[in-house]
């Protein structure tokens, strides 16, 4: 079985975040109960998607210094990835809001940055589509790419954290980093966000793969 | 009072939540091999 090992440790490290997940002991709070036992997918949906979306860049800047095809190919399936993931991530989050805050969706900065980030992100999958030229699609995105991840920065990690908010982290309520995510949880969490970003990139891959695949297919 | 949270003890002393847990493994494991046999094939179609 010719599977890499990241593969079978993401699939493993998953597998453990839903089995402690829901058996491990977690804090008791108001509000939340047991659905802080979302951090263990919902957050980790989040930072899977960042750290996609940064590889992604990766690929774009890499391509930018090198015109080599394959690497837009890996940036756009990173990206599509990322995406996915992302509206996972969201659906989550509106479960979750309707559970404790009473609503699916509240106006507050990380929720609309998040849904900002994401029509910034679906811009750059117009804006492939919208160019015939390969080269010069690879090209433009490649520069897109950068710049949407840096709006993504601005808009889920460095305005919420400016103003009030509702969402945890944010507008001067303590992260679930501060004191709640004790050490039980960190137990659990770490390895979630380690098996997601491998399965994330493993889908990634696959992506891309197919991707490759079809091309030849169109030369041949 | 840490007491005083509703938490799913009831779920947790009745045997309950490993019914839940066992069945999102499944389902969890039987996603996994689907992707597994997809890298297989993708695999297959590159030699």
């Amino acid at each position: 079985m010719k599977l890499k090992w990241w593969k079978i440790l993401g699939i493993v490290l998953v597998l453990y975040s839903i089995i402690a997940g829901l058996l491990m002991p977690v804090p008791k709070l108001n509000i939340l109960n047991e659905t802080i036992r979302n951090l263990y997918f919902h957050v980790t949906m989040w930072f899977s998607m960042i750290i996609l979306m940064l590889m992604s860049l990766i690929q774009s800047i890499r391509y930018l210094s090198s015109f080599d095809k394959l690497r837009d190919l890996k940036a756009e399936s990173l990206a599509s990835t990322g995406m996915f993931i992302a509206t996972l991530g969201l659906t989550t989050g509106m479960v979750w809001a309707q559970f404790t805050w009473g609503a699916f969706w509240v106006n507050d900065p990380k929720l609309n940055g998040a849904a900002v980030t994401m029509l910034i992100y679906l811009a750059y999958f117009i804006l492939r589509n919208s160019i015939e030229n390969e080269d010069t699609r690879a090209r433009v995105s490649a520069i897109y790419n950068i710049l949407a991840f840096v709006m993504m920065i601005v808009f889920i990690g460095i305005l919420p954290r400016m103003t009030d908010s509702l969402h945890p982290g944010n507008g001067g309520n303590p992260g679930f980093g501060n004191y709640d995510l004790d050490s039980n949880m960190r137990m659990v969490f770490y390895p979630a966000v380690i098996g997601w970003i491998l399965l994330g990139s493993w889908i990634a891959q696959l992506s891309y793969r197919i991707k490759v695949l079809e091309i030849n297919k169109e030369n041949n | 009072m840490a007491q005083d949270v509703e938490m799913a003890d009831v779920m947790r002393s009745n045997g309950k939540i490993y019914v839940v847990v066992a069945v999102i493994a499944i389902l969890f494991i039987g996603l996994m091999i689907y992707l597994i046999r997809i890298d297989k094939k993708v695999q297959k179609l590159e030699e």
